[in-house]
This record gives C-alpha cells, sequence and structure tokens, in this order.
C-alpha cells in the first residue's frame, strides 16, 4: 500500500533501520538477541513468500537453503580466514548454485512434487553433516567466530553490533526483493502463477520464471543462514531441521503469503511467541518439553486456521481494516498489493473446474 | 552373496512399509487430487496410542487393533473438520492445511507424551531366520510385515474391485463430477478414502517403529520414502505404489549396505532418485494419465 516507488521504499527501510537502532540502544541484550533473530528470520522469510506467494511455488526446503549458507560461512571463515562480508556474498553466491540445482528440478514439478521434492531436501541435507563428520562436524557442528569491530569500544555488547550487521542485510534484502517484485521480473511471476499458457503465450519462458524465483528465494535463505551463523555462533545440523523449513512458511503465511510487511510480522510472532510460550509454560509448573513443544503445536493450528479463515494473513487483514477507515485507495493497483489472488479468491470467485483443471494437467 | 541377499529381504521388508504410507496416499490423491503431508503424522499419532493401550493391557493385539480403528477415525475426522473446507479454495491452500495438521500433531505428541525416543514392541521375535545356516537378514516379525501389508493391499484391491462401495470410490475418482450425477455421495467417498489412508497410514506406523523407535516426528522419514514411492509408481496408480514402494526399499537398502557411511546417506540417495525418476518420467513410472496423453 505504501510501498510503490524506490524512494518511499528507501524511506521505509532507513525509517526502519532508525527504530531498531533506537530499541537496540535501549533494550538489553537479550532483546537486541532477539531482534537479530528477527532479521535473520525476515530475510528468509521475505525470500519464501515472494517464491510461494508471487510465483506459486511451495518449498518446504528453505531451512536447507539457509544450512548451506551457514555451513559455507562457517567453512570460509574457519579454514580460509574470510571476513564476514566476504563470506556473505559467497554464501548467497553458493545458495544461488544450489538453488538454481534444485530450480530446474522444481521447474518441471507441479505443486504437490515440487513441496514433496523440497520436503527430501530439507530431510536429507543435514544429514550430510553425519555423513562427512570430518568436514561438518557431525552434531557438534562448527564454531563461528564473530566480534565487534574495535572503533566501536571494547564494551560495546556483542548482541547489539549482531542485531545491527542483521538488521541492515534483512533491510537491503526487502528492498531488493521489493524493487524485484515490481519489477518485469516480478509480472513474470505472477503471470506464470496466474496461468502458465497465458504467460507463455505472451513471451514469457516459464521454465526460466519459475527458477529464477527458486534462485531468489534460495539466495535469500542463504543470506539468512549466514547472518544465523554470526547470530548463534554455531553451525549445527540441529538448527536446520524440517521444523525450521515449517516455521519459515508459518511465517509467511501468517503474514500474508506474497507481502513483504506480511514477512516482517510473521517473523515477528514466530520469534517472539515461541519465547512467551516457554515462559508462560515453565511460569505454570510445565516441563520444558510442553513448552518447547507448545509454539510447534501453534504453528500447526495457525497455519489450518489462517488458510481456512482468512486466507490473506495479516497483512490482507491490516489492508481491509485500512480501507475499512480511508476507503479504497483509488491510486491503489489492485493486483500489486491484493495478497497472492492464486491462494486467497474467496470460494466463489474460483471457477468450478478450477480442481479438475489443476488436478488432470 | 549372503550380504546381497540380506541386503535384498530387508529391503523388501522396508520395501512394504513405504508401499503402505504410498498407498495411502495414492487413495487420498485418486479421490481430491491432494497430497497429505499429514500422514506420517497421523501414523505416528496412532502408533502413540497405539503404545498407550499395550502399556494399559499389555495386550499387542489390542494395541494394534485399536491403533487401526484410531487411524480410519483420525482419517476420517480430519477431512471432515479441515480438509473438506478447502475442497472449494485452490489447491495450494489445501497443502498448506495437511502441512499444518503434520505440524499440529507433532507438536500435540510432544506435549502429551514428550520428546524421547521410545521403544516399540512387535508381535513376533525379532531373532534372525536362517535357511540351513545362513542368516538370511530379516526376522518372523518381518515376515509378518510383509505379510500383513500384502494382506491389507490385496483386501482393499479385491474390496476396490469387486463391492459396490469399491465401484463407487473409483467413480468419484475418475470423475466426481459424473459420479454426483449418478447419484453417488462424492464428499462421503472422500471421507470414506480418508478414513481407508487413516487405516494404511496407523498400519506403516505399527509395522516400522519396532525398527526406527517411536517420537514426535519419527514418520518424517518414512513419509518422505513413502511420498518418494508413490511419485515412482506415479501418484494415482495403487499398484504402482506398492511397486514404487519395493522398488525404493531395495534401492535404499542396498545404498545403506553397500555405500561408505551409506546411512547417513540414505535420504540424500532417495531425494536423487525422486529427482531422477521425475526427471525421466514427469508423471511417474506407472501413470495412467501418461498414457492417456499419448
Amino acid at each position: 500500500m505504501s510501498m510503490q516507488t524506490l524512494p518511499r521504499r528507501l524511506g521505509v527501510a532507513v525509517l526502519t533501520a532508525a527504530i531498531v537502532w533506537f530499541l537496540s540502544v535501549k533494550l538489553d541484550t537479550f532483546r537486541d538477541y532477539q531482534i537479530a533473530e528477527v532479521a535473520v528470520e525476515v530475510t528468509a522469510v521475505a525470500g519464501l513468500t515472494v517464491l510461494t506467494g508471487l510465483s506459486g511455488q511451495i518449498s518446504l526446503g528453505n531451512g536447507a537453503f539457509m544450512a548451506v549458507g551457514a555451513y559455507t560461512t562457517a567453512l570460509l571463515q574457519l579454514h580460509l580466514n574470510w571476513p564476514f562480508v566476504a563470506a556473505l556474498v559467497a554464501a548467497a553466491a553458493v545458495t544461488a548454485v544450489a538453488g538454481a540445482i534444485v530450480g530446474v528440478a522444481a521447474a518441471r514439478l507441479r505443486g504437490p512434487y515440487l513441496a514433496g521434492a523440497t520436503l527430501i531436501l530439507g530431510v536429507a541435507l543435514p544429514s550430510l553433516a553425519f555423513a562427512y563428520q570430518g568436514i561438518f562436524g557431525a552434531d557438534q557442528g562448527l564454531n563461528v567466530v564473530f566480534t565487534a569491530p574495535g572503533f566501536l569500544g571494547a564494551t560495546f555488547p556483542l548482541t547489539r553490533w549482531q542485531a545491527w550487521v542483521s538488521t541492515v542485510v534483512a533491510l537491503v534484502t526487502l528492498v531488493l526483493l521489493a524493487n524485484l517484485c515490481y519489477s518485469r521480473i516480478g509480472r513474470n511471476w505472477r503471470a506464470v502463477r496466474d496461468d502458465e499458457v497465458a504467460a507463455a503465450l505472451n513471451g514469457v519462458n516459464v521454465a526460466v520464471t519459475r527458477i529464477l524465483a527458486f534462485v531468489v528465494s534460495a539466495v535469500c535463505a542463504g543470506l539468512a543462514g549466514s547472518l544465523l551463523a554470526i547470530v548463534t555462533s554455531l553451525v549445527a545440523p540441529g538448527a536446520f531441521t524440517i521444523t525450521l523449513s515449517i516455521a519459515l512458511l508459518t511465517a509467511a503465511v501468517i503474514g500474508g503469503l506474497g507481502s513483504l510487511p506480511g514477512a516482517l510480522w510473521g517473523s515477528l510472532l514466530i520469534v517472539l511467541v515461541p519465547t512467551y510460550a516457554t515462559d508462560l509454560a515453565t511460569s505454570h509448573g510445565l516441563s520444558s518439553t510442553v513448552g518447547s513443544n507448545i509454539p510447534i503445536a501453534a504453528y500447526g493450528a495457525v497455519l489450518i486456521f489462517v488458510m481456512l479463515v482468512f486466507p490473506q494473513g495479516i497483512q490482507g487483514g491490516l489492508h481491509r481494516l485500512l480501507t475499512l477507515f480511508t476507503g479504497p485507495d483509488p491510486n491503489a493497483r489492485a493486483p500489486r498489493d491484493a495478497p497472492a489472488p492464486h491462494v486467497t479468491p474467496p470460494a466463489d470467485e474460483v471457477p468450478a473446474s478450477h480442481h479438475e483443471k489443476e488436478g488432470t494437467s | 552373496m549372503v550380504e546381497f541377499l540380506q541386503f535384498t529381504l530387508s529391503g523388501v521388508v522396508f520395501g512394504m512399509i513405504y508401499a503402505a504410507v504410498a498407498l495411502s496416499l495414492v487413495l487420498i490423491w485418486r479421490g481430491t487430487r491432494l497430497l497429505n503431508y499429514g500422514q506420517g503424522g497421523m501414523a505416528m499419532f496412532t502408533t502413540y496410542v497405539a503404545i498407550e493401550v499395550i502399556y494399559h493391557t499389555g495386550s499387542y493385539w489390542e494395541g494394534f487393533v485399536i491403533a487401526l480403528a484410531a487411524g480410519v477415525v483420525l482419517g476420517a475426522i480430519c477431512q471432515l473438520t479441515i480438509i473438506r473446507p478447502t475442497m472449494n479454495k485452490p489447491p495450494l491452500n489445501a497443502v498448506i492445511v495437511t502441512i499444518g495438521l503434520l505440524i499440529l500433531l507433532e507438536g500435540l505428541a510432544g506435549i502429551f507424551y514428550g520428546g524421547q525416543y521410545r521403544s516399540f514392541p512387535t508381535a513376533f521375535s525379532q531373532a534372525g531366520l536362517r535357511i540351513g545356516g545362513t542368516p538370511l537378514g530379516v526376522s518372523r516379525f518381518d515376515v509378518f510385515v510383509a505379510a500383513a501389508v500384502l494382506v491389507t493391499t490385496l483386501a482393499l484391491a479385491v474390496a476396490f474391485r469387486y463391492t459396490s462401495a469399491g465401484l463407487r470410490m473409483r467413480a468419484a475418482a475418475f470423475n466426481a463430477t459424473i459420479a454426483r450425477l449418478s447419484g453417488i455421495r462424492v464428499a462421503r467417498v472422500l471421507t470414506v478414502g480418508w478414513a481407508l489412508a487413516g487405516l494404511l497410514g496407523a498400519l506403516a506406523g505399527l509395522l516400522v517403529s519396532p525398527s526406527t523407535f517411536l517420537y514426535p516426528n519419527s514418520m518424517d522419514t518414512i513419509f518422505v520414502y513413502g511420498f518418494t514411492a508413490a511419485v515412482i509408481g506415479g501418484l494415482d496408480s495403487p499398484g504402482g505404489a506398492v511397486v514404487g514402494g519395493l522398488l525404493l526399499g531395495i534401492a535404499l537398502s542396498y545404498a545403506g549396505g553397500y555405500l561408505h557411511s551409506g546411512a547417513n546417506l540414505v535420504p540424500l540417495v532417495a531425494l536423487g532418485i525422486l529427482v531422477l525418476v521425475l526427471m525421466v518420467r514427469p508423471d511417474g513410472l506407472f501413470s495412467a494419465s501418461q498414457v492417456r496423453r499419448v
């Protein structure tokens, strides 16, 4: 609604950066850590929400791409002593290649096959860490050293620096993604999502368009993984289970598929809610196993609830609230902000043949 | 040579379990063109039901039967409550709902039963069988596993072919609109399909849990292999699902046995097989639609 031009997007990014800077200075180190976590999460979720909401492809394997980014960062730092920025760029490049490989396979796969193939990727990739223990360090994982630069002074809290770095990377990613979504490429994604045949007839290369969406989403996940490595100082397979991939999907769905602001709302929820749920559970005398499982059950319940009751997610709800007060915005171009028509149309708008067409194709 | 025989036989046994999962996916896919990602979660949950019943009654078979019944009930309830409302929405919605179902069940299992690995009893001895001193690599229980899946599959095949309920299900899967026009209550048929899928999933959970242990995520990999088997078989062919399960089971058994540090690479081998099959034949090896299209 408000992110239509580059200056406005940059404005929003700078404003967000200012808010984060203010919060990180005012709040304690644990909150700083949470800010960093949200930034990591939003980087990955933004990529997924673009992939699923705009190009209509679902991925249950973006946690695996995060693992690729994280291990790339850790290995480069460990063996070649690369500085973080270089490792970050390398992580993006490596995940781009990984994403392209998966994307080539994915471009031939429709909905259920694709989700299944990416699910296997998510399940299978962490096992590499055990198959090649010498390189990846099995369960123990690899340690990552990350320190605040000297000019900030010796007493500068590391978590604040981590929060700053992750926020900057997250915001740059979001601005680039927003530009991409409203460019020719973004239009191609939506065209392919809504009607492949029509898109192809209009000269869109369907396969390349789909693969590109996968690469973009993988790069975002890779950047997020790289950030996660420096935020947690550890890269271990336990962090990249299939639950991570599903948490990313949950965040994208809650926020509203295809919506970048929605990615932020979703990420805030899935970072903050588990912490509160665990606190609540322990303060009510429940065991920590119960506490750690409540968020998982809640993700599931929320995925079902959102899909059944308000598929547009939080951003769709906010948008509807806004139009309720201000009336429909005459400048708004409907397809841009209407969150993901492919996912959201009310039942009566879907032609009756929709299902059979999807199914038998 | 003995090793080869052992790997093959144990591959067949696991292949039958993958086939059961694959069949449950195919049953739902044929009816609703939906892949049920919650299948593994449902199977895991009913196996916890079995373990509770066995713990309280001391009888394996009571737990076995009640878990199967729980699978039927769970399948029907899920279809009626959360799947049916998604039927007139875009397919992605239903896919996300089944993923939600999976993670909801895993979270609930974690809350109720904790995350620790639980051993699951077997009905028969797990001591390796031998023929004339040659160890076969499979046990009495493994024979039961293969037989149980085989019998269930054959029973379903017979029911589909020779009963009027089976005819209705085939009609609904073939063309929902025409079936409805012929007076078949398609919605009810779909519920029955989910119930049967729940039964097959529960069976797979009961049969595999002695070897994998039981924990909230224990069925994730089994589901993934079942899915791979179903895709190899073409997703809409019950026979293909069984053949796919057996092929995958044997292939993964060789991979685990012969490859260096193979056990850890098995999931990647499955991914490789899946991608290969989909590249060569995007509709699976046994898909009927492939034939029709040509």
